[in-house]
């Protein structure tokens, strides 16, 4: 017989894989998504887009599809601009950054090659794509602006000349020291890393429906994002609307991994088209729509250098990115982020201290690259790691050893990065202790060896990452974004006994009800399948920054861990007023006050309701029960709640056409306290294919002109079921001390570090041919050139 | 001067989910249009609209189809099953519980056709190993789960149905 754990009490959930009851409707067919919603007296709206990636608008000609059938509504960027105030996406704590003022739909200038610049609304959406057909646009052709190197010379034709240059932003840091260490190290390796451009490729587009009501001013939108109190914001602030009249409800969302919580041009303008209006408009990015107006991600280049001493220890970094994020720098998060987050997290897992980075983030024409899975973590994860292999190769040693050797110990903590990072609590050492056991380090090294004999080649990798999550007003609050960092909960009881708790935090199919009922259940003590939670509605939920930068278990989890105490501590003041007794010797247990001692059941939970509600006559004088309370929770203590975890990946490289089989993938993992085994493995499996597609699959790819040469879901690559490994997920647990509940994000993980993994897994494979790659996706050809086949 | 093809209304009559409808559409009403807009079915999605991602996956005359490929007018005359009607006879109950108690789905948009996909699949004799069910994924895109989830539901089905001697190898053409 085994021990009694902590989920042998009663109404224990945290810790617990539990389904998720939402995912049944889903499962029959029964989702509500944006897509799916239709209004009474809706329009569709279709876009007019620029063939350009760079252009002067001459001229419009809206007169032909105004008369064509079924039209309401064309209109054009001036029509909007006088409805809209302009957005500019910057950010004050990013020093010296700019970007120019961007509207709904461009006046005089196209700046990628898929700008909206008409809008069509009519009937149907096949009938605005009929009309949109007939609207004539004349554009003189610019010179574009493609590649980050032409973009910063002195001649560079300027996309926003007001801003004097294509540099959005400039950004140092140095420790000191670097450039003496560097100079008598005994060992540097450097490598120039180019990362190519994906994207999300959420398998439901952006939908947004529009809905203002005249009559009382208000406006109501259906927005598939992640984000809805974000865009409540923007919405009543752009368009000069009370935050009182406007509500945006967030239903089913069909995935968005930080791609819905950018403001996108078309979708702004859908609500000044519903005003111009005053019926609802709809508008569905189709796939082709989407690969040009989606965020972008990545597109990086990286050049970095490592030094070490003779028996590699790591001394110092020094690095070089350049990232091109298209003409502007997207709302209202910048496209300064990822950057930031590139040249800040690299190196982390390490205890060397001296550290000097230099990032420039560059206009281009091309889509605007923003904030998606991950952000930054992929880049820093994978140069940095690669290096630390090229030094293991140096010094030869084992990735394991080269890694045991420099990793901040377990005990090193709390401890503060290079680049200012503060650590509360990592477990580097444990992770890759448990990664060597669970992959069988030594039987696939030994296998390897004998099969490159019958040559065959496989590659092992392996990638120790750190991740930010859980952040506080750090991230944004301070840059002057209005976006918010805590979140809030209400929670109420109803006079059967249930539970109804409204958060702020979204759900995305990662499973926040499922948690955030589990937390509560616990911390209550009733059944979870009494508890209802809601999310995703600006009108019904507390205010809160909803879900992003792996934020939504750690942050919303402790608000509703601590709205469910604060309302547990009235159920048992009204059950003590009602019973007569202290009520602290009183507990809740599956919807029942009991002996907090023995467990004896004293009044059940409906039974407080239904006096409370009905019968308050028979309460003590003065008892006024409080069955619903209202909490927020913001964080404080360290600025983000800091992961880490580390990856492997076998494969097996056939060198004659470089096709690559991925054979295994294992992960472990430490996100703190984990509330549900089942959805955090499933978050880091997802998220390692997402990593994957980008090793491997996918890119955005771009001709000389600025335009998009591969942008279907036929021609952009994602990742197949076939052609995913199974992945093997084990778990550290070491707790943020800043919460109650202790848990820290996952929902990125996955994708941090498995490119590099992969790199290093592909390079350990080339091994024996001398050869290297520094560059993903590593396609067939890429991979033969490295070679020297071609 | 209208033009026939995008305003003229052509009469499609057919059988789904076991109910006869009729309607009159324009004849470049695609399948997945017509069950999403005019039937107001909408767990068949559209995710690429091309055939590539298997969003709308639904059994035509008992054969898997993308609906976004297929007109409205050449389903007339045939008989076309929906996720909600596959749900509703009960047929892949054992798929959708497998599903949800493996999380074999996050966002769910992919889901509807993942299940017409394994429903066909199951539908045909043995266990399929999992190389095979991942074969058979492969013209579904999933990017929420990584398709392990997937691939050990479906997986559990198969033995469950070999187990239990269920095949309902009548029930999908191939």
């Amino acid at each position: 017989m085994t021990a009694l754990t902590s989920l042998d009490r009663p109404n224990s959930y945290i810790g617990r894989s539990v389904p998720r009851p939402n995912a049944k409707r889903l499962l029959a067919g029964r989702g509500r998504y944006v897509t799916d919603i239709t209004l009474p007296r809706m329009l569709h709206v279709a876009y007019v887009r620029s063939p350009y990636a760079h252009a002067r608008i001459v001229s419009i000609d809206i007169d032909a599809a105004r008369a064509m059938p079924g039209v309401r509504l064309v209109a054009t960027g001036a029509d909007l601009a006088k409805l809209c105030t302009p957005w500019v996406g910057t950010m004050d704590h990013f020093k010296g950054m700019k970007s120019p003022p961007q509207l709904p739909l461009p006046i005089d200038k196209a700046v990628w090659s898929g700008q909206a610049v008409v809008a069509v609304v009519a009937d149907t959406r096949a009938l605005a794509e009929d009309a949109a057909e007939a609207v004539y646009i004349e554009f003189d052709e610019l010179p574009a602006v493609v590649d980050i190197d032409a973009a910063r010379a002195p001649d560079a034709p300027v996309i926003s000349p007001e801003l004097g240059s294509n540099l959005c932003f400039h950004g140092t840091i140095d420790t000191g020291g670097v450039e003496d260490i560097f100079a008598s190290a005994a060992h540097v390796v450097e490598e120039e890393f180019l990362f190519g451009r994906h994207t999300a490729v959420t398998m439901e587009p952006r939908a947004i429906i529009a809905d203002y009501d005249p009559s009382e001013a208000r406006l109501t939108v259906h927005h598939a994002t992640q984000t809805p109190y974000q865009f409540h914001d923007i919405y009543a602030r752009h368009y000069g609307l009370p935050e009182s009249s406007v509500r945006v409800i967030a239903p089913d969302i069909g995935g968005s991994f930080g791609m819905k919580l950018h403001m996108y041009h078309e979708d702004m303008a859908v609500v000044g088209l519903s005003m111009m209006l005053g019926r609802p408009v709809k508008y569905v990015a189709d796939r082709i729509e989407s690969f040009v107006s989606d965020i972008h991600a990545r597109d990086h280049r990286v050049r970095a250098r490592m030094a070490a001493d003779a028996d590699g220890n790591i001394l110092a970094m020094d690095v070089e990115d350049v990232t091109g994020i298209g003409a502007f720098s997207a709302y209202p998060r910048t496209s300064v982020v990822e950057g930031n987050q590139v040249y800040r997290l690299m190196g982390a897992p390490y205890t060397f201290r001296n550290y000097r980075a230099d990032l420039q983030v560059v206009f281009q024409n091309k889509v605007q690259m923003s904030q998606y899975r991950a952000v930054g973590h992929p880049v820093a994860c994978t140069v940095t790691e690669r290096l630390v292999d090229m030094i293991a190769g140096k010094t030869a040693q084992d990735p394991f050893a080269i890694r045991t050797r420099n990793m901040i110990p377990d005990d090193g903590y709390p401890c503060t990065s290079p680049t200012g990072y503060k650590f509360e609590s990592l477990s580097h050492h444990a992770c890759l202790a448990k990664l060597y056991d669970m992959m069988d380090y030594d039987r696939l090294r030994a296998e390897q060896s004998e099969l490159r004999g019958k040559g065959i080649h496989r590659g092992i990798g392996i990638a120790t990452f750190v991740e930010i999550t859980n952040p506080g007003p750090a991230f944004y609050g301070v840059g002057g974004a209005r976006i918010s960092s805590q979140d809030g909960a209400i929670i109420k009881i109803t006079p059967a006994g249930d539970v109804h708790c409204a958060i702020s935090i979204t759900e995305l199919g990662q499973g926040t009800e499922t948690i955030v009922a589990q937390i509560v259940a616990e911390h209550l003590g009733v059944d979870r399948d009494r508890i209802k939670v809601m999310t995703g509605d600006t009108d019904t939920t507390p205010y809160g920054g909803a879900t992003y930068a792996c934020r939504g278990a750690g942050i919303g989890g402790e608000t509703a861990l601590q709205a469910a105490k604060k309302l547990k501590a009235n159920v048992l003041a009204v059950a003590a007023a009602i019973l007569q007794e202290e009520p602290d010797k009183l507990d809740i247990r599956n919807g029942w006050v009991v002996d907090a001692s023995g467990g004896q059941q004293r009044i059940e939970l409906s039974e407080i309701a239904r006096i409370a509600y009905f019968r308050s006559d028979t309460l003590p004088p003065g008892t006024q029960a409080q069955l619903t309370v209202a909490h927020h929770y913001a964080p404080q203590g360290y600025p983000f709640a800091f992961t880490n975890g580390i990856q492997a990946c076998h494969l097996e490289l056939d060198v004659e056409t470089g096709l690559v089989k991925i054979l295994k993938l294992w992960v472990v993992e430490d996100c703190g306290r984990v509330i549900n085994p089942l959805l955090v493995d499933e978050q880091i499996r997802g998220g390692v294919v997402q990593g994957l597609g980008a090793a491997f699959f996918e890119e955005c790819v771009y001709g000389e002109s600025g335009q998009l040469t591969n942008g279907s879901l036929a021609d952009y690559l994602v990742p197949m079921a076939v052609e995913m490994p199974d992945i093997v997920v084990g778990h550290v647990e070491t707790p943020t001390l800043d919460t109650q509940l202790g848990a820290k994000g996952v929902g990125e993980a996955g994708t941090a570090a498995a490119s590099a993994a992969a790199l290093n897994a592909i390079n350990d494979a080339m091994k024996p041919f001398g050869a290297t790659i520094a560059q993903v996706p590593m396609t067939p050809a890429r991979l033969l050139k490295a070679l020297g086949h071609i | 001067m209208s033009d026939p093809v995008t305003h003229a209304s052509v009469t499609v009559a057919m059988t789904v989910n076991g109910s006869a409808v009729s309607h009159g559409i324009a004849p470049r009403l695609t399948l997945a249009d017509f069950l999403r807009q005019t039937l107001e079915l909408t767990g068949t999605h559209t995710g690429c609209e091309m055939g590539v991602c298997g969003a709308c996956l639904v059994m035509l005359d008992g054969r898997v189809v993308h609906a976004c490929l297929t007109f409205a007018v050449q389903a007339s005359g045939s008989v076309v099953e929906t996720v909600e009607g596959l749900s509703g006879r009960a047929v892949i109950a054992d798929l959708q519980e497998a599903f949800h108690q493996r999380n074999a789905l996050q966002c769910g948009f992919c889901t509807p056709g993942m299940l017409m996909t394994a429903h066909s699949l199951l539908s045909q004799e043995g266990v399929p190993s999992r190389d095979a069910i991942r074969d058979a994924l492969s013209g579904n895109y999933c990017r929420c789960t990584g398709y392990e989830a997937i691939v050990d539901a479906i997986e559990t089905v198969a033995r469950q149905r070999d187990a239990g001697g269920a095949t309902q190898s009548a029930e999908v053409g191939v």
